[in-house]
Formats: structure tokens, sequence, C-alpha cells
């Protein structure tokens, strides 16, 4: 029987190797080569040259990094306190039958298939203070400077939800969807209202959607660069100038790739901290088996 | 507007609440809350169709939300004079060159992680899934060196090469949730009937697989299209940009034209929208069943 088992086990480990090797080759070493990159000093074509802490006395002694790391954690908390509630909102509607919620539903995924750049396009010629929708429609109120200063950010942040929400959507209907009708039907002999359901079976039961949801909304929210980078540019000034950005313009503008690998190891260990942090929130035990069946 | 919209929307939220089962009485508040957030969605949508179908002097003069009458097609022509041409070829070979091996290597490996056993599958299981939680950004620069020694810099599999890689964690997750829903006694029978696992793996598990992988080839073909940062960074000549790349480009030369660079933008959407269309049930319903427990 241990034979057998063996001599089985053997092939299916072989599966698994192409993957190992694609990944380990273009993920695993890159994030270990960002670690020993950031002791280096390099412009991206010459020689690589040992620089010792240089790159990280100058990155950490620059208070652009500061700032960049400050814009970073306010896109994660921002975007996740829109994006959590309205995804549940809407993705406990759609998980409706109700035929027009379903037409619906696939008009809320649109923006699911607009690629960030031409999202970042077509909001920027939208908030365009001369051209754009306020100002055509002579409304004050929608003719401010959106992208200005003052604006820039949280307009971007709001963009930002606007493209992630139905993909977030689509988690918690399916979410919901899951839960099962008994327990409705019962709170409902119970003389539940629609608001007490919602709040005593629908959010506890979306625990671990919650959980897989904020991972990847966290996670995901060190990596918004695509869009802020067509948008912006990280301005103007340095307003939108998130650490993915920074780490960009150091390293293939100002041509500091030692810089831009002490970046990349911030963006790496508050990636890891957050997902190990949600995981912790949503309870220890919980996690192999959370992970397992997200 | 968007602050504006969302400033509202918290107002209703702390009562907003969706009789979501469709029993009893229509909802009410649920409904205008479907309807409010149907706006917010179609609005810029529908500001950027109808501004692509203006010329230059609509554009600048008339009510932006009016409907062209008649439409022009002037901004089309326009960019299709550009190299769009060059730039979906471009895209769809990167994205059916990442997405081919992505599914099959990642239901290989799925198949591995299920059905075997050992420390050496448990550990590769452990790696993907912190995969999953590595901002791929942070992975430029070493990538930049790796692909610029390669000899690859820009090529297109120069952007090929890391998709792959990237696509691994998530559809080997996807994947390996279907895997584990197949009835263990259908893998018995057929290794009672003399299959091996490499015969089982393909006329059981893949068969029955299937939609998992619809769902992953879609969803990593979207990835693979829109992706921006490692074209950007590992290519340089206009012949070598995919449409997103192509799109931040012309939107840099013709920065006053706004009707021909929001035509760029559904020129590049189109190949999706069709996609969209075409398997949306696969990719909703996968998606969903894979990610969403």
């Amino acid at each position: 029987m241990a034979s057998a088992t063996r001599s089985r086990d053997t092939p299916l480990a072989v599966l698994v190797l192409p993957s190992l090797l694609m990944f380990v080759t273009f993920a695993v070493v890159p994030l270990f080569g960002v670690v020993v990159l950031s002791f280096t000093k390099w412009d991206g074509i010459g020689a690589i040259l040992p620089n010792g802490l240089g790159s990280w006395r100058q990155v950490l002694a620059d208070p652009q990094t500061w700032r960049s790391l400050w814009l970073t954690i306010m896109t994660m908390a921002v975007t996740w306190a829109v994006q959590t509630p309205l995804s549940i909102l809407l993705g406990t509607f759609l998980a409706g039958h109700q035929r027009y919620r379903a037409l619906l539903g696939v008009l809320y995924f649109l923006p699911l298939l607009l690629s960030s750049a031409a999202i970042a396009i077509a909001f920027k010629s939208l908030f365009d203070p001369n051209f754009g929708l306020g100002a055509g429609l002579h409304i004050p109120l929608l003719s401010q400077d959106w992208l200005g200063v003052q604006l820039a950010f949280p307009v971007v942040l709001s963009v930002i939800s606007w493209q992630f929400i139905p993909f977030h959507t689509l988690l918690y209907q399916g979410g919901v969807r899951q839960i099962p009708v008994q327990l409705y039907e019962a709170a409902q002999i119970d003389g539940a209202n629609r608001f007490q359901q919602f709040f005593r079976i629908t959010l506890p039961q979306l625990k671990y959607t919650i959980i897989t949801s904020s991972t990847l909304m966290l996670v995901g929210s060190l990596t918004y660069f695509d869009l802020i980078f067509v948008m912006t540019g990280g301005g103007p000034g340095n307003a939108t100038r998130i650490l993915a950005l920074d780490m960009y313009i150091r390293g293939f503008k100002a041509n500091q790739m030692g810089a831009a690998s002490v970046i990349a190891v911030f963006l790496v260990v508050l990636g890891l901290g957050m997902a190990l942090g949600v995981q912790r929130l949503g309870g220890r035990d919980k996690t192999a088996s959370q992970l397992e069946g997200m | 507007m968007t602050d504006v919209k969302q400033a509202s929307t918290k107002n209703a939220k702390s009562v907003r609440d969706t009789g979501s089962r469709g029993v009893g009485k229509p909802n009410l508040l649920a409904g205008f809350f479907g309807w409010f957030w149907l706006a917010v969605v179609i609005i810029p949508i529908y500001y950027v169709v109808v501004t692509s179908l203006k010329n230059q002097g609509d554009y600048f003069t008339g009510n932006p939300l009016a409907l062209p009458i008649p439409p022009t097609f002037e901004a089309y022509q326009e960019v299709f004079a550009n190299k769009f041409g060059t730039y979906f070829s471009n895209s769809v070979i990167v994205a059916v060159g990442a997405v081919i091996p992505i599914v099959l290597f990642a239901f290989m490996a799925a198949y591995g992680i299920v059905r075997g056993k050992g420390r050496f599958l448990k550990f590769c299981n452990g790696l993907f899934l912190m995969g999953l939680a590595i901002p791929i950004q942070a992975t430029i620069v070493p990538i930049y060196l790796m692909i610029t020694k390669l000899g690859l810099y820009d090529t297109l599999p120069a952007i090929i090469l890391p998709a792959i890689a990237f696509g691994q964690p998530l559809s080997i997750l996807i994947i390996s949730n279907f895997i584990r829903d197949v009835p263990k006694e259908l893998f018995e029978s057929m290794r009672l009937d003399g299959l091996n696992d490499w015969q089982i793996m393909w006329r059981l598990a893949f068969p029955l697989t299937s939609p998992a992988l619809v769902t992953v080839a879609i969803y990593q073909g979207l990835n693979a299209w829109n992706g921006f940062l490692f074209p950007l960074i590992l290519t340089q000549s206009p012949d070598k940009r995919t449409m997103p790349l192509g799109l931040w480009a012309f939107q840099g030369e013709y920065t006053v034209n706004i009707p021909a660079v929001l035509a760029a933008v559904i020129v590049s959407t189109v190949p999706i929208l069709v996609l969209y269309v075409v398997g949306r049930r696969q990719l909703l319903s996968g998606l969903t069943a894979g990610v969403g427990k």
C-alpha cells in the first residue's frame, strides 16, 4: 500500500513543475531580487554596483517617501471603506431573482471590461474643467477643477472605486446566493423585517466573502498604478504619487533602480502584512480553510 | 460629480436594505438604489459613446450629454488612420500567448495539488496561495533586469512570460476548487478500469472542470489584454505597443481632439465587449463559484 501511494505520488508532483518553474522564475526570484537590488546602485542601463545602505538612507530621508506611503495607506483605507458597503449592498441586491435586477447586473459589470487606461482617459475628459461634463452642462457645482491639487486625490479614489466595485459586487452576489433560503424563511416566520434580516443573517453569513473580498481589495489597492499613471501621472505636484508611482518614477524616470527597489520592498511588506492581518482578523484557525475555499 | 453621488448614497445607506430573496412586497428602497447605481455606472460610459460620435466643433460648443445628431464617424477615421491594427494584433498575441499556458499549467498544477499527497505539493500549494498577497508591481525592477539580460526587451514575449507567472496563483485556486468538487468515486472507478493518473486527468478532470477553465481563460485574457505597467516598462517601439499602451500614446498625441481620443477608448474596448457578450454567463458564474465562497 505504501509503495503504491508513493508510485502515484511522483507523477502528480511532476504536474506542478511547469507552473512552479514559471512562478519561481518570474515571481519568486524577482521578489528576492528586489531585496538584493535595494542594496545596489543601478541606472537601468550600465553596470550594477554595490551601494550598501545608500539607497535605503536616501529613500528613508526623502519626505516624498513618507508622503507616498501616507497616500497609499489613505488609498487602501478610503477605497476599502467606499467599496465594501456599496459592493455588499449591490451584491445583495443583485442576488435577488427579479428580472430587472438581472438586467441591471449585466450593465453594472460593464466597467469590468474597460482597461484602466481607458477608464482613466474617459474620466479625464469627463472631469475636464473647460469642456468636461460639468462645464458643458453649465452647472457651477460640477465645474470644479476636479484634477487640480485639491481634488485630484479624492477624485482618483472615486474613479478607482467605480472601476472595482463591479468585481466585488460579483463576489458578494455569489456569496449571498449561497446563503440557505431556510434562514430567511425562519426569520420571516419570526417576524423579522428586511432590515433585521440583512443585519442578522446576510451580513454574518457573508463573513468569509468579506474576508476574501477585503484581502483582494487591500492588496489590490497597492497596485492601482495604471489608472493613476494615465489620469494624473502622480500629479498635480505630487498630489497623487502613491508608492507604486513613486517606485516607477524613481526607477524609470530618475533612473535610480536601487531607490525604486527600496520602495518595492515597502510594497511587498505592506502586501503580505495586509493579507496576513485580514486573515488574522477573520479568525486564525479558519485561515487555511478560508484560503482553500477562496 | 461622483463625490456628490457618494455623499447622497451614504445618507441612504443606513436604512437601505435589500429584500434580495425576491419574497414579499417589492422593495422600493432597494429598487431606487439599484436604478441610482445604474446612473453612476452608465453616465460616464454614455458620455464616452456620444462624444466619440461628435466632431470637434460640437464637442466644444454643444451639450455634452446631447445625442449626436447626425452622428459623425470622423473621430473613428482618425483612430483607424493610426496604428490600432498593430496594437490590436499585439494584444491578441499577448492575450493568447499568456492564456493558453496559464490555463494548461494551472490545470495540471491544480490536479496535482488536489489529487496528490506529500510535503512537496503542500509546499507548492502554500507558495501559490502566498502569491495572491504579493503586489505584482513590486517586481518591475528585477523583471526589467531579467528581461534585458535575456535579450527580450522590446518584444512581445517580454510581456507574456511574467503574465504567465502572475496568472498562476488565482487560476490554480479557482481550478482546484472545481477539481475538489468532482466526486471521489469517479476517480476510483476510472482507476479500477486501469487508467493511470495522466489519463484520468485528461479524460475525467479536464472535461469536468472545463467551466472553470473557460472562466480562468476569460479572466486572465482580460488581464493580459488590459495590462499596462509591464508593456510600459518592457517595450518601447510603437510597433510593440499593446492596446492600452497604444491608447495612452494616442491620447498623448491627440490631447485636443477629445472625440478621437474617446473613439480610441471605444475601439480598444470593443473586442472585450464581444468576448463578454459571448462568454458572460460562463465568466460571471465561474468567478462567483471559484472565488466568492
